[in-house]
């Protein structure tokens, strides 16, 4: 047994990129990576979209994945070059070796099979258990993993466990075969805070009990500091830092590595509610059509002018049925809505023109929420024209002066959509509502597509735009240090009710009722240990009940 | 920009078929309708394809012939696209009752099979080229409806036709400038298709007797007239066929690569 599992040096990967009506050409997209990962061990993998993190960690399996090319450099892993070895080879050390975690457990599943056939496959396949043996450890790790009822989970299919559940399975599948290494790719990144937490606190005991190393690939610092002993950070496919977990949080060197650790620290003073709110939501039930199930159970929720109110809530709590209600997509079965002193009709067709103007909305996905055949300026423009009549040169100003607020600048105006960063289609989307000249703009988890860094900026131009607007945000999010950033008053969803309700100040501090408490405390913290600690409590919590 | 050879070969021969459709009275060596030889004569110097079952020009014939041909499948093409596109966008973008009331109509009339649909309105209409044209037009536009809605209900959950709602667009706006430009590829792809089906339908009526009515000469009219030479060893009904054929695989690879351009714009729908 060597001392070095996983040994990577001078890694170059390359892809082949097509741009629209030129020729296709190699890019390199990691200029030469180096690290050793020591058996047991965990090593994160932290950097922004596009930073390389995922390509390395398939590559630690010698597989490239679409389009994409091993180019130079070696990996070895327990001291043979995986690289140069053929692909019987390699198909001898994915499985029973290395294996995979990936973010989406729900679309890696095979969804017309059992859990426990798939958990099992990859042991059986590799001859490292038989049938029996293999289903034994499964079970055992479905009881490591905190699963309920770990002897019999696995004769269900993937649809009837829940996301969180699926990710632990996930997990599961890739410790059954006894590999060396376990490569985890954003394993918690699509589940709930409140369902983040159990995961980590899974895999990481799981790490621990197996003694496997593994390689933790995410975005989200707070999360990788909780679980990793030694953290790479990674930018446009190459290294910017590497050290160990604590030197990293505690005393990171590098400009980048600052900016990532004291992402999500803006500071927002809340503001006094006026008398007259320019949004008012009044005992609103509702419930989708054809079915008898109240989504939203009677919400009653005020928004001031130039303000934010916050909706936070998990997935399925009614938060973006709630902005579907008041857009007037969704008409409610009870309750009403006035907006800026006059009663909303209920349903869309029958609104003013006015109405429509003065309440914006920006979608999570600028993706799609972008025609991808218009330009730039026809998206901004549209609003202008269709609005206040603008044409011609009035309107192109018009347009550069929303593109100079959205701090884009010059020569944004032709380009299409897929021409554009994340950030900047969100910032599009931004203009796009601001056109309007809107009084409340509803934001539905405006940030949560986008890397942490760049929905800083994000927040941080909403913010500077409510000041020079003076527009009031109704801010949908399931991220607590968003709102922390951004919020006025709070609301908190849970299963279609607002449970807390209230000024920030107030709703952030305690005393806090169960669900309050749950969600705050699960947020994860840029700190050694914090995983340890909320555990700890709240097992300490339910033994004192 | 690089065209592929496919795509080349494909254009070469399409632009040739059209050229020669539009410019046919001066390319045709004879009159259409023009009897100057014997019956079915062997292919000479004076006759490249021999002449057909009365003595006229096959040649001639062929040329005119595909005149009518292609006329009648653009303009029925063309027809059903704008009738069947704009349909199928409306339902779409409307839902409802409205989506209901068209998809079931669409239906019916797709649950009767078009070539006897077709047989029986020609039986009491008369056969000018006009009613053959919006017949077949009308027609193939509930194919072309299908797909559109189907293309059309998937862009229109979109975030973005969410925001021209929201934003209190009318329906235009909503089909043309949100809708249309990105259901654009799978459409054009289908043209293609629907052009040649175009060309046989029409191929067929005539040959039934009850497309395109003799003097005009066109394709299935052809086969038909000469389709006795074949127990002769004459091969005048084939050359249609021919024709047919050469004509379909060289439109098809022009749409194939209209469709492999338009969606290689990035963020293009497949």
């Amino acid at each position: 047994m060597t001392d070095v599992l996983l040994k990577v040096r001078g890694l170059k990967i390359g892809a082949t990129i097509y741009p629209p009506g030129e020729k296709s050409r190699e890019i390199e997209i990691v200029h030469g990576v180096d690290f050793d990962l020591a058996p047991g061990k965990v090593l994160g993998l932290i950097g922004e979209s596009g930073a390389g993190k995922s390509t390395i960690g398939l590559a630690s399996m010698a597989y490239g994945r679409g389009g994409v090319e091993i180019t130079g450099g070696t990996v070895e892993v327990n001291g043979r070059d995986i690289l140069s070895s053929g692909l019987r080879d390699v198909r001898r050390l994915r499985g029973a070796e290395v294996t995979y975690v990936s973010q989406s457990a729900a679309a890696s599943f095979n969804p017309a099979k059992q859990i426990m056939e798939q958990v099992t496959e990859a042991a059986i396949f590799q001859n490292k258990f038989s049938k029996k043996e293999a289903e034994e450890r499964a079970v055992e790790l479905f009881r490591k993993l905190g699963l309920p009822d770990p002897e019999n989970i696995g004769s269900r299919y993937p649809h009837q466990v829940s996301g969180g559940q699926l990710q632990r399975c996930m997990t599961a599948l890739a410790l059954c075969p006894q590999p060396d290494l376990v490569v985890f790719d954003e394993p918690t990144t699509a589940l709930d805070v409140t369902t983040q937490i159990d995961v980590l606190a899974a895999i990481k005991e799981a790490i621990h009990d197996t003694g496997v190393a593994a390689l933790y690939i995410t975005h989200d610092l707070a999360v990788v500091a909780q679980v990793s002993d030694h953290i790479m950070v990674l930018q446009q496919g190459a290294m910017v830092e590497y050290g160990t977990t604590d030197q990293i949080i505690n005393a990171p060197k590098e400009e980048y590595t600052k900016a990532l650790v004291s992402v999500r620290s803006i500071d927002h003073e809340e503001k006094q509610p006026t008398d007259t709110p320019v949004l008012k939501v009044e005992n609103i039930t509702a419930r989708y059509k054809g079915t008898d199930f109240d989504v939203l159970k009677n919400i009653s929720v005020e928004l001031h002018p130039g303000q934010t109110l916050a909706v936070v809530g998990e997935s399925g709590s009614g938060k973006s049925t709630l902005a579907r209600v008041i857009t007037g997509l969704l008409p409610p079965s009870q309750g009403k809505i006035t907006f800026d002193g006059r009663e909303l009709t209920p349903d869309l067709p029958t609104r003013p023109l006015e109405d429509l103007r003065e309440l914006q909305m920006i979608y999570q996905m600028a993706d799609t929420a972008m025609n991808p055949r218009q330009t730039v300026g026809t998206i901004i423009g549209r609003p202008l024209e269709f609005y206040f009549g603008l044409k011609g040169a009035e309107k192109q100003k018009r347009i550069q002066e929303l593109l100079d607020e959205i701090e884009l600048g010059d020569g944004f105006q032709d380009r299409y959509p897929a021409e554009l960063s994340g950030g900047q289609k969100q910032r599009v989307c931004i203009a796009r509502a601001l056109a309007a000249k809107p009084k409340l703009i509803i934001c539905d988890e405006v940030t949560s597509a986008l890397d942490p860094l760049v929905a800083d900026g994000i927040l941080k131009l909403l913010l500077n735009l409510q000041k020079i607007e003076d527009v009031a945000y109704l801010f949908i999010t399931h991220d607590l240090a968003t709102v922390r950033a951004i919020a006025d008053s709070i609301a908190v969803m849970f299963q279609g009710e607002v449970v807390r309700y209230g000024p920030k100040s107030q709703v952030l501090s305690p005393p806090f009722d169960d669900y309050t408490d749950l969600l705050l405390s699960s947020v994860p913290e840029m700190k050694l240990g914090w995983l340890e600690d909320v555990i700890a409590n709240r097992k300490m919590e339910s033994a004192g009940n | 920009m690089r065209i592929p050879l496919a795509a080349l070969i494909g254009l070469f021969f399409t632009g040739l078929f059209f050229a020669v459709a539009i410019f046919a009275p001066f390319i045709a060596p004879y009159g259409m309708a023009e009897v100057v030889g014997d019956v079915w004569e062997a292919p000479s110097d004076r006759f490249l394809l021999g002449t057909d079952s009365i003595g006229r020009d096959l040649l001639s014939r062929m040329i005119y012939g595909g005149q009518t041909t292609i006329f009648i499948a653009t303009a029925a093409t063309a027809l059903s696209f704008i009738t069947g596109s704009v349909l199928g966008f409306f339902a779409a973008v409307s839902g409802g009752w409205v989506d209901q009331a068209i998809s079931r109509f669409v239906d019916l009339i797709m649950s009767i099979p078009s070539l006897i649909f077709a047989l029986v309105v020609l039986s009491v209409m008369p056969t000018t080229i006009t009613i053959l044209i919006v017949l077949m037009g009308l027609l193939d536009s509930t194919r072309v409806y299908r797909l559109a809605r189907a293309v059309a209900v998937d862009i229109t959950v979109m975030d973005y036709v969410e925001a021209a709602r929201l934003r209190g667009e009318k329906i235009g706006w909503i089909i043309f400038r949100e809708t249309l430009p990105n259901a654009l590829s799978p459409l054009v792809a289908e043209m293609g298709l629907r052009f040649i089906f175009a060309v046989l339908f029409v191929s067929t009526l005539s040959f039934l007797g009850l497309g395109v009515q003799p003097p005009q000469a066109d394709w299935g009219g052809i086969v038909k007239e000469n389709k006795e030479g074949i127990n002769y060893g004459v091969s005048a009904a084939l050359y249609p066929a021919y024709a047919i054929a050469v004509l379909c695989i060289s439109i098809n690879l022009v749409a194939d690569w209209i469709l492999n351009r338009t969606t290689s714009l990035k963020g293009g729908r497949g």
